[in-house]
């Protein structure tokens, strides 16, 4: 299957701090990404330079075969949902559909018009005074109205109540279900991500630390607990994400594609939510436990 | 008859095993029979905010599992049954099982010892039936 976004060594630098570094990734089509990381993880850069509103400092990008904002036919491939979901305050619902319809060659009006009248928007009322969950909506309605083939949305509902939340992931999975169409996403929450997402990149200090499709992550990743045990002991081929110690019991995070066999480990299945922290806090080198192992150690 | 779906985001259980899991269920309980129309994708996908992906891979290992077949542009249908055992024999298990919980409140077990109980309880016979 051909790859949506492929990048090889992309790097994005603002002044002399490198937002996004060595960033290798060929995202499969057909899937809705989740793009997760702390605040400042680089995953706002990583978007911007997907839908070309930056040029990498490093490496390549590749969006859909094409260089990304290349002309007009690569724009009116891809949508992109800016966070907060902007909108033009002084203009009506009734203006953003007439702008969606003039700057979108591929433009669907009748998808358009039947996605606000289900909303229950009025054509007439001005954006500005508009919900927070309902401008998101009329800004995803924008975007998927174009028809595009792979949809960006940065934060796409961080601002937004539980409520207007659930409310729009309904519709962009419905969206999903309905035009063949891939989707990146990206949060700072995981559980935003949990039900949505089947393919997933954790991004954490300006690098990406995992990525793949959500099933064969939380297949290759087990926690075990058992006695103390020095992670350098295990076979070839368990990666330690995360460990922690007491100085009778160990915990491990690891990564194998192959099966655990030693008998004296208790095997959990890991979470999402605690895959990606474990991978998150490899990033910020926070290793409070491990002062405990050294302690033990002397 | 169309069953609805819902979702534990706590359970820790993939989402499309909990769909697998309640489809079982209402063929165990008799809610679903076979040519019963199972919810469509799009509904599902609009009713709790999942990836149509997750969906589709449920309905595809209940058509594995020969619970249930896809009719082209139509749906998916189950076609298989499963035996929960007679509906009758519910009844007098249940009451069995009402006074075992019963003996073990009086006995000061709290929720949790029960559950651990028969948790392990039911751990050590299931082993017991491979062995």
């Amino acid at each position: 299957m051909s790859a949506v976004i492929e990048t090889s060594g992309l790097g994005k630098r603002y002044r002399r701090r490198w937002a996004l570094t060595d960033c290798t990734l060929s995202i499969p089509a057909g899937h809705v990404v989740g793009l997760v990381g702390p605040n400042g993880a680089g995953k706002t850069t990583l978007l911007s330079l997907a839908v070309g509103l930056l040029a990498p400092d490093a490496g390549t990008i590749e969006v859909l075969g094409g260089t990304p904002a290349a002309g007009q036919a690569q724009l009116a491939r891809v949508a992109f949902l800016a966070q907060d979901a902007p909108v033009y305050p002084g203009l009506s619902v009734a203006d953003h559909l007439k702008l969606g319809a003039r700057l979108n060659p591929g433009w669907d009006g009748g998808l358009a018009r039947g996605r606000v009248a289900r909303l229950d928007l009025d054509p007439s009322q001005k954006a500005g005074t508009l919900s927070g969950g309902q401008r998101a909506q009329l800004a995803l309605t924008l975007a998927v109205a174009k028809h595009p083939e792979l949809l960006v949305l940065d934060e796409p509902v961080a601002s937004l109540d539980p409520l207007a939340r659930r409310e729009f992931l309904q519709d962009l999975m419905e969206a999903v279900a309905e035009q063949e169409l891939s989707v990146v996403l990206s949060s700072h929450l995981v559980a935003d991500l949990e039900r949505v997402c089947d393919y997933l990149i954790v991004l954490a200090g300006s690098r990406v630390r995992v990525a793949g499709p959500v099933d064969e992550l939380l297949a290759t990743h087990h926690l075990l607990s058992g006695p103390y045990r020095d992670p350098g002991t295990l076979p070839a081929g368990q990666e330690v994400i995360s460990a922690s110690h007491t100085d009778v019991q160990t915990t491990l995070l690891v990564r194998t594609d192959g099966p655990v066999l030693d008998p004296a480990w208790t095997i959990s299945e890991v979470g999402l939510e605690d895959l990606v922290l474990a991978y998150m806090s490899q990033a910020t080198g926070r290793r409070r436990r491990d002062h405990h192992h050294l302690e033990v150690q002397k | 008859m169309v069953i609805e779906f819902h979702l534990d985001a706590r359970s820790g259980v993939a989402p499309y095993r909990q769909l697998i899991h309640q489809v079982r269920q209402a063929l165990r309980l008799g809610l679903l029979r076979e040519g019963d129309q199972l919810p469509k994708v799009k509904d599902v996908v609009a009713g709790l905010a999942i990836n149509p992906n997750t969906v589709l891979k449920a309905y595809r290992e209940l058509e594995y599992e020969g619970l249930a077949a896809a009719r082209p542009g139509i749906g998916t249908f189950v076609t298989g049954t499963l035996d929960g055992g007679p509906l009758a024999a519910h009844g007098p298990l249940r009451r069995d099982l009402q006074r075992w919980l019963a003996r073990a409140r009086q006995a000061g077990l709290d929720d949790e010892s029960i559950e651990a109980l028969f948790a392990s309880a039911f751990r050590s016979a299931s082993e017991e039936d491979i062995a």
